[in-house]
């Protein structure tokens, strides 16, 4: 444990110290949140090279070459490995909760900058391990991000099972225990280092998300932590925690007597909350930009914690709707199926008091708004397939197809990935101190959602006719034939809204060095990162601590002389 | 409260300026607390391992004689009185007694290292007498007898064995080498070296534990690393958060013994 009694730190000298081994969480922010921008890329260059193989199996690529089968796999895990960590987990947690956590509840910094400095060094290894998977003997893994074993548990399973899967789980530990580091640091944050008058319930909803994301990967990602070690011994020791009796290529391996089953419950029971841990943050952006720019309040504040909470509480037990296929007891199975669909209750919650915010409100749609709305609309799109796939019944049939990939792309990627967007679009002003191109934003935004939609709703029309998912090569087969337009559309959408993500990443770096400058609240938003200069300075406050007198979404409030009360505003107005 | 506030405010250098911290704990103390709870579900993982394993597996084997519950006993004790001299170390602070913190401190270290080195030859005559996994270097004793028959029709049983009490084990080592840094700072860096390559001397090469004493090298950079960048005198907070993690270690112990030891002994 390196516990760290902080902040005495003084602003660094040097090159080194101040970009690079920072203990500055604003640094370790944005080393973060652009670790993620290149991980996205690389994921989102693989999904391409898949999108294209899927309808042309036999094109040769440049640089890649043909495409087999067993590459498609590869192709597969590792999309799907880099974009959950590496993306999902790091960009809204790791890049926005520890740029804006902090400021936000007035602190000079995280509680333990050192492990907050560490936690960034340590994803930063795992992601340049499973990058290191793409060039070893073998290639990269074929086990899907899930890792069921035995496939992955058995070096002679397949070309990447070898060396490639060792360092898949190396760097999946390595990411737990980077999580660990930061998850630990914004709980303790968030308890202890409070401003005056900072109470829980006048914390921003963001901060109260990043929190319960925090908790929910403090409990979460020990649990992979073991399960990865297991089937590192599992590989690499010879023993059979996850294999049964198993013969490959004729040959009876050494194994006996274990389960695979034991993994997928270890796996899912950290895999279901990670979902959250991706998605949550986005709710918690898409609650402060809904009311910042609708000028109104936040629709039940109070609400809004409570389903957080209780969404994350549920979270953890749900695990099983994803083993129905499993043969699991259905006794089990309807008690899964029951929990699941209570999660359905926080999340209308929240997107009534999202619909609510927004209603009779006087709405600026400036481009963080307009993603902020892509969110709810993709949630809504996203979730309403997750009651379906509750019930065993219609989940048995439909899990193995493309209707639970349109539905987990929808909600827990796309949607998460809208929230990334929408914060950045937000905070960019603060972070980098000079506005983003509105523009190009709403071409970025209008592009990306409606690509969106036409890539990932055909999925279910595919998935309910009956299409497996995972499958490489299904062109030649007859009773697919008839699906293979639709696949078409949705690998031309997608290479259309990939290539739209430039116009994002062109308007990020132009607009970092030429954008008009930003004033300290662009946006007239309420909360404490908007008190202090843009950027703000190495201690976020120029030496004073602020004090709170107000909620944090206060707009609109009668008797006040503009139309928000800033959380440091003199207590003259009688508010929350 | 108002102490706590006290204590909070000291660590921060900025007399009240915040909300009173929610649990009244300063930070290091609430960070510790936040990863036992992560530190106990991944133990909870690995004990969920075994139950699961032990459930599906009929018969479960019971091959533990008297003699291993004798020597896992002693362990026990070691660890429980290892306790007791932390939390004295922890009231030795709390007065300000430098010269008693330290003793408290040492014991508790020599009873944890009793524990590691009893732990270790529980292993090595366990494996003489074949209980194994395929992956460990393999003395020739280990070819036939109860517990080699054990280890070929339920490789469960070493693989959970084994991986529950070494995860252990490296929970107690890192125990010994924290406590070590703490008591003894930079002075401690030196002992530490000379245990590694004395270990590595010392235990022959067909050994698990010839290639397991690496850990105290790690342990050793990462102390050295921590001395680095922190060469501060450590105060009564850090005996107090280095005392939650070796008491967390204590109480793991109290999950495994009656499950992977008291659970699978031969009752005649």
């Amino acid at each position: 444990m390196v516990a760290q009694d902080a902040h005495a730190h003084s602003a660094p000298q040097g090159f080194i110290r101040k970009y690079i081994f920072s203990l500055d969480h604003k640094v370790i922010g944005i080393q973060y949140f652009f670790l993620a921008l290149t991980a996205v890329f690389v994921g989102m260059f693989l999904s391409v090279l898949m999108r294209i193989h899927m309808i042309w199996p036999a094109a040769s690529l440049p640089l890649v070459g043909e495409i087999k089968p067993e590459t498609y796999l590869s192709l597969l895990t590792m999309h799907g490995t880099i974009m959950v960590f590496f993306v999902l987990t790091t960009a809204p947690q790791g890049g926005f909760g520890n740029y804006i956590l902090p400021i936000q509840i007035g602190a000079p910094d995280m509680a333990f900058p050192v492990l907050n400095m560490l936690s960034f060094w340590t994803t930063f290894v795992g992601f340049v391990v499973i990058l290191a998977a793409f060039f070893v003997t073998g290639g990269a893994p074929l086990h899907g991000w899930t890792g069921y074993p035995p496939l992955s548990a058995l070096q002679s399973a397949g070309p990447g099972e070898g060396l490639g899967a060792d360092l898949w789980i190396t760097s999946i530990a390595v990411f737990c225990v980077a999580s660990l580091m930061g998850a630990l640091n914004f709980i303790t944050t968030t308890l202890d280092l409070r401003a005056k008058g900072m109470t829980l319930m006048r914390l921003p909803l963001t901060v109260w998300s990043w929190f319960i994301t925090a908790i929910l990967g403090l409990l979460a990602f020990g649990v992979l932590l073991s399960a990865g070690i297991l089937l590192l011994l599992d590989r690499n020791l010879g023993t059979s925690f996850y294999v049964p009796l198993v013969i490959v290529n004729g040959q009876v391996m050494g194994h006996k007597g274990g389960s695979p089953l034991l993994w997928q419950h270890l796996f899912w029971f950290f895999g279901h909350p990670e979902v959250y841990i991706a998605i949550l943050p986005g709710m918690g952006v898409a609650s402060q930009i809904l009311s910042t720019f609708s000028r109104k309040p936040i629709f039940g504040y109070k609400a809004m914690v409570y389903a957080m909470l209780s969404i994350g509480f549920f979270g953890f037990m749900v695990w099983g709707h994803h083993m129905f296929m499993s043969g699991m007891s259905p006794y089990s199975a309807f008690a899964f199926s029951i929990l699941t669909m209570c999660i359905g209750v926080p999340s209308a919650i929240k997107t009534f008091n999202w619909l609510g915010t927004m209603l009779k409100g006087r709405i600026r749609f400036h481009t963080p708004m307009l993603y902020a709305i892509g969110f709810v609309s993709l949630f809504v799109s996203g979730g309403l397939s997750g009651p379906f796939l509750a019930q065993p019944v219609l989940d048995i049939p439909l899990h193995d197809t493309y209707f639970v990939v349109g539905h987990f792309h929808l909600i827990m990627g796309v949607a998460a990935i809208f929230g990334i967007f929408a914060a950045t679009y937000y905070w960019f002003p603060k972070m980098f101190g000079r506005m983003m191109n509105e523009t190009w934003g709403r071409v970025h935004f209008f592009i990306t959602l409606a690509g969106t939609y036409a890539i990932f709703m055909p999925m279910h029309y595919l998935g309910m006719a009956g299409q497996t998912r995972r499958y490489s090569e299904f062109t030649q087969v007859a009773y697919q034939a008839k699906l293979v337009p639709l696949q078409t559309f949705m690998t031309y959408a997608a290479i259309i809204t990939i290539t739209a993500q430039f116009i994002f990443v062109i308007n990020l770096f132009w607009s970092m060095f030429k954008g008009p400058k930003a004033s300290d609240n662009p946006w007239e938003a309420t909360t404490l990162e908007w008190t202090t200069t843009t950027p703000p300075p190495h201690d976020n406050f120029g030496g004073v601590t602020p004090v709170v007198y107000h909620g944090p979404y206060e707009y609109g409030v009668p008797g006040a002389p503009r139309d928000f009360v800033m959380q440091t505003d003199p207590a003259t107005v009688s508010t929350h | 409260m108002a102490d706590a506030t006290l204590q909070h405010d000291s660590v921060h250098g900025l007399p009240g300026a915040y909300e009173a911290p929610l649990f009244g704990a300063y930070s290091k103390k609430v960070g510790m607390w936040l990863f036992l709870a992560s530190d106990s579900l991944t133990f909870g993982a690995l004990l969920f391992a075994f139950s699961y394993n032990r459930l599906y597996t009929t018969p479960w084997p019971t091959p533990f004689h008297a003699q291993s519950i004798a020597n896992a006993t002693v362990m026990t004790a070691c660890l429980l009185s290892s306790s007791l001299t932390m939390v004295l170390a922890v009231f030795a602070s709390q007065r300000g007694d430098r010269a008693w913190t330290r003793n408290w401190l040492l014991a508790t270290m020599v009873f944890g290292t009793a524990f590691i080195v009893l732990h270790g030859m529980e292993w090595s005559k366990l494996i003489g007498e074949g209980l194994t996994i395929p992956g460990f270097p393999r003395p020739a004793s280990a070819a036939a007898g109860e517990l080699a028959d054990v280890s070929k029709n339920v490789p469960q049983f070493p693989a959970t064995f084994f991986g529950l009490t070494a995860m252990h084990m490296l929970h107690v080592t890192i125990g010994v080498i924290y406590l070590g840094v703490v008591a003894f700072r930079k002075w401690f860096l030196p002992i530490l070296g000379v245990l590694w390559i004395a270990g590595y001397i010392l235990i022959p090469s067909d050994n698990v534990f010839h290639y397991g004493i690496h850990a105290l090298l790690l342990g050793l950079i990462i102390s050295a690393v921590i001395l680095f960048l922190k060469p501060k005198d450590y105060d009564a907070h850090d005996v107090e958060v280095s005392g939650l993690y070796w008491h967390f270690v204590d109480l793991v112990w109290m999950f495994i013994f009656p499950l992977v030891y008291l659970m699978s002994t031969k009752i005649r």
